[in-house]
């Protein structure tokens, strides 16, 4: 269990998303990676569909700071109320909930708490949650911010995994994805060449 | 387990259903003409695929086909946006109640639901419609692609006339020896075979191989060989049981008129032949051979110089027959008789003689007069209400059956007329040819079961098919029929149309399958010694 990981807590919720802030700057989960949120009577799962690094306060925005600087690492260093400045952030597509034991792929009752931590799913929790592919059709009738065909590729990808044969799973996936995109084929054809070992 | 094939997605009872093939089967190894079995929510239905074709589920994937050289692309489409369809025309059905499972399959009235799902027939499957292999069922080959055996109840084949058509080297002789060898083991029914080629008596040929075993060789006890040419007989080492000669007493208008075309006799000179029969009675061909011209005919016989010259002609083409004397001095159809009656099989050799004058002529003749004495002895038992005084049901087997039963003479002919009354007398005719097309369609028609190796003119597949429920889904199958040992059976004595491999025939092995029975057992171990 040792691998799972506190990432964030959420800052923003609501039905179909939330969006939760990293403790630590640049520590966020990567595109894709699915995330849990709540407490045990009910878990929230998400996918991570987009990430942002910027200013504590709206209105003031970072400057050029390394001119005489040798490193990157070294303007850190310099400056380390940087750290305390900037915060890194990322959304969640909520894509399913855990009641006690059974996992659904469709939208919660209610949304997340603010101040929730999120943490990231070990491997058994994305072997569990990819049995079904029902979570594919809603990241493809969300409204993102990045195209919903990277963020299905992204996913599956990383879900891909956690499975001891890979391939299958995405083959599998992909066999979902013909169904789901039928009357689709740019997008499938794009999905299938991102997702494609 | 069956492996399922897929689900039952459209279709209709006249048409047949459409089956989507499922991902894992593919559509290579499905074949037209393969058993299935449909799963229906409470019927289970019995058909044969007659089409297989590819969908898509979008047409640009037709128009820009995907990067199908990478395997992950192609494995994902395959059974999902681009799938197999068969196409399936149910033809029996079966109840899921006990009631229903009793009284076995029955022609189908109705489709599966939607959905069903699809099964490659299992060996329950086809036992259950086929049967199993006992004192009335032959094994008769396998299905298409199916290790199970195909059982045909030759009980009822021999209650009505059947044909085994088939183009040149398509496997109709091996396929006619094995239903002999069927008739003979487990039906009532004596055959009488006319055996133009020398094929079923004794050995017979085989495409790039040995010879292989004729009827006498496995069944010595069980079948007779007659020969119109004891010379060649006794040269190729044949064990005859009689010799056929002809007298030209013993021939007929109605002969003639049968071999109108072969002798190339004008309509008057067939007309002739009944005129100079009447008038010269039993010794009328050689009273007429003797006239030296029209002048030397009797007395208010009008005959044409020209019309008795072409009769003359003729004539004489039968008179150079050699087994045609003056005077037979055995009565060859009585001897064929008596075998018959006690339940012997005769094989009728015509050597040499494998003009197709003689073939018409012996066949028709004997033919005939086999055929009269069962009608008289029929009609004797049916005033006597007894049954056992009826002989033996009689199965006559011709070859090149066009030219017997072709629309302009299958009128005339025996045949023709066995063909069309069937049963009522007990002879029935198991007929060879490899055009249908020739046969008169009324004779087809009246045919019970049909066996047909592949065809491919188009009229004849249409002769053969003809009157047949789903003639078009058949047609499929039967184009499609590989070259040798496949063949298609539909009819009278099959429950269902069936598309199958003969069983083997001329392997040491396949004889002695034949032979379960002690005593045939012990004719080939000899014939092994």
């Amino acid at each position: 269990m040792a691998e799972i990981q506190r990432v964030g807590e959420v800052i923003e919720a609501s039905t179909t998303g939330f969006t939760a802030q990293c403790y630590e700057l640049y520590q966020m989960p990567p595109l894709g990676s699915l995330v849990r949120t709540g407490d045990s009577a009910a878990e929230l799962y998400g996918i991570v569909c987009n990430a942002a690094t910027a200013s504590l306060e709206p209105g003031r925005r970072p400057i050029a700071r390394g001119r005489d600087e040798d490193s990157e690492e070294a303007i850190y260093r310099s400056s380390p109320q940087l750290a305390k400045l900037l915060r890194s952030e990322f959304g969640a597509l909520v894509v399913g909930y855990r009641e006690g034991d059974k996992l659904y792929q469709h939208l919660p009752p209610r949304p997340a708490r603010i101040h929730g931590f999120v943490y990231q799913c070990s491997s058994d929790e994305l072997k569990d949650f990819g049995k079904s592919f029902n979570f594919l059709n809603i990241i493809l009738n969300a409204h993102l911010p990045v195209p919903a065909e990277e963020l299905v590729a992204a996913s599956l990808r990383r879900m891909s995994q956690a499975h001891d044969d890979q391939r299958a799973f995405l083959v599998a996936a992909g066999r979902e994805l013909a169904v789901l995109l039928g009357g689709n084929l740019n997008q499938l054809n794009a999905i299938l060449g991102r997702i494609k070992l | 387990m069956t492996e399922r094939l897929g689900i039952i997605v459209s279709g209709s009872l006249n048409k047949g259903v459409e089956v989507r093939l499922d991902s894992s089967a593919s559509i290579e190894d499905m074949a037209v003409g393969r058993f299935v079995t449909i799963e229906g929510e409470k019927r289970r239905f019995f058909g044969m695929i007659t089409d297989v074709s590819l969908g898509v589920t979008d047409q640009r994937l037709s128009l820009t086909p995907p990067d199908v050289s990478d395997p992950f692309i192609a494995e994902v489409l395959a059974g999902t946006s681009t799938f197999g369809t068969l196409h399936v025309s149910p033809s029996l059905v079966i109840g899921g109640d006990a009631a229903a499972m009793l009284e076995g399959p029955q022609p189908v009235k109705t489709i599966p639901s939607h959905f069903s799902a699809v099964k490659l027939s299992t060996q329950e499957d086809v036992e259950l419609v086929f049967g199993t292999e006992d004192e009335k069922r032959f094994f008769i080959g396998n299905p298409l692609d199916m290790e199970v055996k195909l059982c045909l109840n030759l009980e009822e084949l021999v209650k009505r006339s059947n044909g085994i058509f088939g183009k040149s080297g398509t496997g109709k002789t091996f396929l006619t020896r094995i239903l002999l060898i069927g008739m003979l083991q487990k039906s009532q029914a004596v055959n009488l075979v006319f055996d133009m080629h020398n094929e079923y008596g004794w050995a017979g040929t085989r495409e790039g191989g040995p010879p292989v075993k004729g009827l006498k060789q496995l069944f010595a006890s069980r079948v007779a060989v007659f020969t119109l040419d004891e010379e060649n007989s006794r040269h190729r080492g044949v064990s005859t049981d009689g010799v056929v000669k002809i007298g030209y007493d013993e021939i007929g208008p109605d002969d003639i008129a049968l071999l109108r075309q072969t002798l190339n006799l004008t309509d008057l000179a067939v007309e002739a032949v009944h005129q100079l029969s009447r008038r010269f009675g039993k010794s009328w061909l050689e009273d007429t051979l003797a006239l030296k011209g029209a002048e030397e005919l009797p007395e208010g016989l009008n005959v044409h110089e020209g019309t008795l010259l072409n009769l003359q002609r003729g004539l004489a083409t039968i008179q150079r027959l050699p087994f045609i004397e003056p005077h037979s001095p055995a009565n060859a159809v009585q001897a064929i008789l008596e075998h018959l009656d006690r339940g012997i099989n005769v094989v009728l050799e015509f050597g040499r003689y494998r003009d197709i004058t003689a073939y018409i002529l012996v066949a028709n003749m004997l033919s005939r007069r086999i055929y009269a004495q069962y009608q008289s002895r029929m009609e004797k038992a049916d005033a006597a209400a007894n049954e056992s005084m009826r002989p033996r049901p009689l199965v006559i087997t011709i070859e090149e059956a066009h030219k017997f039963l072709n629309p302009e003479v299958a009128g005339q002919t025996i045949f023709g007329i066995i063909a069309r009354e069937m049963r009522k007398f007990n002879v029935t005719l198991l007929v060879i040819d490899q055009r249908p097309s020739g046969i008169d369609s009324e004779v087809m028609s009246q045919m019970g079961t049909k066996i047909t190796c592949l065809l491919d003119n188009e009229k004849d597949i249409d002769s053969v098919l003809a009157g047949v429920s789903g003639r078009n889904e058949l047609k499929s199958v039967l184009a499609k029929l590989a070259a040798k040992q496949q063949a298609l059976i539909f009819g009278h004595a099959v429950p269902m149309p069936v598309a199958f491999q003969p069983r083997e025939y001329g392997s040491a092995r396949s004889y002695r399958d034949f032979a379960p029975r002690k005593d045939a057992e012990e004719d080939i171990e000899k014939l092994w010694d």
